[in-house]
């Protein structure tokens, strides 16, 4: 009861408290770590760094790596002056030396992104989460087997799926909509969702389901009301997985998107390559930097789930 | 764990609690007795859940669309049909009570269209000398599979991009089982900060595989890049990573390893933490060295991890095509065969020539595969 009372320091929010009951290591080993992550973190704080530098910044020889002299402390050639031109000029820019400036669509691709990676994995989720219950209720003929082809389809290599896919699109007139890419991604995300999904369903314990049953409930409602609130972290933690997964798909988007439906990674490989005058680095790691907040913010809420949703859900915490 | 996983199902066998409970139910209240399932309807029946009936329609009417109708109609009409026999298939399943079935239909479904029926098709294509750029299309037989192995020009590009692709399944795995395993020892004890620690890890698995083989070019550049920067200054000589074999392939691998140890990580930390505590306690009373607490506590914990993650990691190694494009374009001796198939089907657009290929290319993984699990399957049987 006294935990409720008393109200956690900031300082314990921030991670300064001792977990109970697991192993425990002191500030040494954070400085071990801080060390090791902060090498392993170098080359995306590179490209958050660059997408603040202007293209003349970013090819600078030696690298420009501080956006301040820290009162003079480091030499000029060391720092470069942060701007916040490549931020802007994702959405909008003069694509010609000194022409006007135009709209380049970049909102646009955002929004597909989200749209696109958003919808197909929560249909996934519902067709997956229905699909995990029945697979773990009412077990088929071969229930194992058919747990395994699902799980095959991951392994295939994406080219041998996607030109059949592309001609069928092309056939019934999906190709480049929509409807196609999204319902591509959601059997693209389908496989993990059952497996993650139905192992979530078998630790549930069946005695809850027997004594509702006996009271009367319907299966419909021992569905929705004993087994899905169980498993509620079981949905967010494959949520996280799947948005993962699709937010970087790049292949399949290259292929089967058209303008109107360009997803940003596309979108990025294209403003790569165009205008012939080399890379703009700036404008990319902008492009990136932006890109990665949102993905980066849902993981970092749902590191939990993510353990778990990583093994499949194979694994208790 | 891995056999939890991959193989061994356990299915649930709570048909006998359930039936149990039936006879509970009947005997302890006064609810009717539950709906028994109504008789199969006779095959000619027009009735809604006749599934063999509809079948049979609709195989005589789509036979009878194709032949007469042009092919956007035929397929519109085919389409129909099918939704049609689906249809009854879910009255049938509702009338007798099938949930299993019907909670499963939508999903395998959704794969079957999305998945196996193109699967099928490519299959079909791999028979016949058709280009997407091109309108003919003629039965071939066995000829596109016979010219990717025996041919004098394809036969030894083929197999010298399948070496390449091996060579970078080895070092890629290698390097993200041994980085992965590392950075899941560092982060498997709780230390303050750990939750802001980790996320930094986990980010380059977040970025978009385009940001990351452009960026890499940038770090390898001859002129600019920091790589090359930092070993000018320690040699005094201009270097250039990506202008030898070695260098190219260790280049992409080293961007594809950065990349996807924190996943690897992330699987074998899971197993990590689910070791109970009290088994080290146990072994830090009786004075078990840590050598041999770590082989006989935490690896059996972490081996059915480690062999799902060299598994996955496998598959996905040999269909590495991105980073290569993105770094090397394929020269340098970088060519992995992925990337050829791709480059065939889409750039050359030979369809079936591709389809063929990445024929033999399945056939090759699934093969693994299968060896893979089963020798993983008596290893975990036997220990």
């Amino acid at each position: 009861m006294a935990d409720i009372i008393t109200k956690t320091p900031i300082w314990e929010k921030l991670g300064f408290r001792k977990a109970s009951g697991v192993s425990e290591a002191g500030w040494g080993h954070t400085a071990l770590a801080a060390i090791v992550s902060l090498i392993y973190f170098f080359p995306v704080l590179v490209i958050i760094i660059t997408s603040f530098k202007l293209q003349t910044d970013a090819l600078a020889v030696p690298a420009k790596l501080f956006p301040t002299s820290l009162f003079g402390l480091l030499p000029e050639s060391m720092t470069f002056k942060p701007t916040l031109e490549n931020f802007t000029s994702v959405f909008s820019r003069a694509f010609t030396n000194g022409g006007a400036v135009e709209n380049t669509g970049f909102d646009r691709f955002f929004f597909n992104s989200l749209f696109i990676a958003g919808t197909s994995v929560l249909l996934a989720l519902v067709i997956g989460t229905l699909a995990a219950f029945g697979f773990s209720r009412y077990p088929l003929k071969g229930n194992d087997t058919y747990l395994f082809i699902i799980l095959t389809t991951r392994m295939l290599p994406a080219v041998v799926v996607i030109i059949p896919v592309m001609l069928m699109l092309r056939v019934v007139g999906l190709s480049g909509s929509y409807l196609g890419i999204i319902l591509l991604y959601t059997a693209f995300n389908l496989p993990f969702t059952i497996w993650m999904m139905k192992s979530f369903f078998d630790e549930l314990s069946p005695d809850v389901e027997d004594a509702a049953r006996i009271d009367g409930s319907s299966d419909r409602r021992v569905f929705f009301k004993i087994c899905l609130p169980q498993v509620l972290a079981g949905l967010a933690a494959t949520f996280v997985f799947g948005i993962i997964l699709t937010w970087n798909e790049f292949l399949f988007a290259l292929l089967l998107s058209s303008v109107d439906t360009r997803t940003v990674p596309v979108a990025m490989s294209q403003a790569v390559s165009g205008g012939g005058i080399g890379v703009l680095w700036g404008l990319l790691a902008a492009i990136e930097t932006l890109f990665l907040i949102p993905v980066f913010l849902v993981t970092f809420f749902m590191q939990n789930q993510l353990l778990r949703g990583v093994t499949f859900g194979t694994v208790k915490r | 764990m891995c056999r939890s996983a991959c193989v061994g199902l356990r299915a649930k066998g709570n048909n006998a609690t359930a039936d149990f409970l039936g006879m509970l139910h009947m005997t302890t209240t006064a609810l009717p007795p539950p709906p028994t399932a109504p008789d199969a309807p006779a095959f000619l029946t027009p009735a809604l859940d006749n599934w063999r009936g509809a079948i049979a329609a609709a195989l005589v009417l789509s036979v009878i669309a194709i032949a007469a109708l042009p092919a956007a109609a035929a397929f519109w009409t085919v389409g129909a049909l099918v939704a049609l026999v689906a249809a009854t298939f879910v009255v049938n399943a509702f009338r007798r009570h099938y949930y299993g079935g019907l909670l499963v239909a939508p999903a395998i479904a959704m794969l079957f269209v999305m998945n196996i029926f193109p699967l099928l098709w490519s299959l079909g294509l791999s028979f016949f000398a058709y280009q997407s750029n091109r309108q003919t299309m003629k039965f071939v037989g066995l000829h596109n599979y016979i010219q990717a192995l025996t041919s004098d020009i394809k036969a030894p590009e083929n197999w010298a991009n399948l070496q390449t692709t091996a060579v970078f399944v080895v070092c890629t795995v290698a390097a993200q089982m041994l980085v992965g395993f590392l950075l899941a020892l560092l982060f498997a004890k709780q230390f303050p900060l750990r939750r802001y620690l980790l996320i930094l890890v986990l980010t380059p698995m977040m970025l978009s595989v385009v940001a990351v083989g452009v960026f890499y070019t940038y770090y390898y550049d001859p002129t600019f890049g920091l790589v090359s920067q930092v070993v000018n200054r320690m040699c005094g000589c201009q270097y250039v990573l990506m202008s030898n074999r070695a260098g190219a392939i260790g280049g992409i691998v080293f961007a594809d390893a950065w990349m996807w140890s924190p996943f690897v990580m992330l699987l074998v930390l899971a197993g990590l933490v689910s070791v109970p505590k009290y088994l080290y306690e146990a072994a830090s009373i009786d004075r078990v060295s840590s050598w041999r607490s770590f082989w006989t506590i935490t690896f059996p914990y972490i081996r059915g991890l480690l062999m799902l993650a060299l598994l996955f990691r496998t598959i996905e190694a040999f269909k590495l095509a991105d980073l290569v494009i993105l770094l090397t374009k394929g020269g340098n001796g970088t060519m992995t065969i992925s990337y050829h198939v791709l480059r065939i089907a889409q750039e050359q657009n030979k369809t079936s020539e591709g389809a063929a290929l990445s024929y033999l290319l399945l056939f090759v993984v699934i093969v693994l595969t299968n060896l893979y699990l089963y020798v993983a399957n008596r290893r975990s049987q036997e220990a």
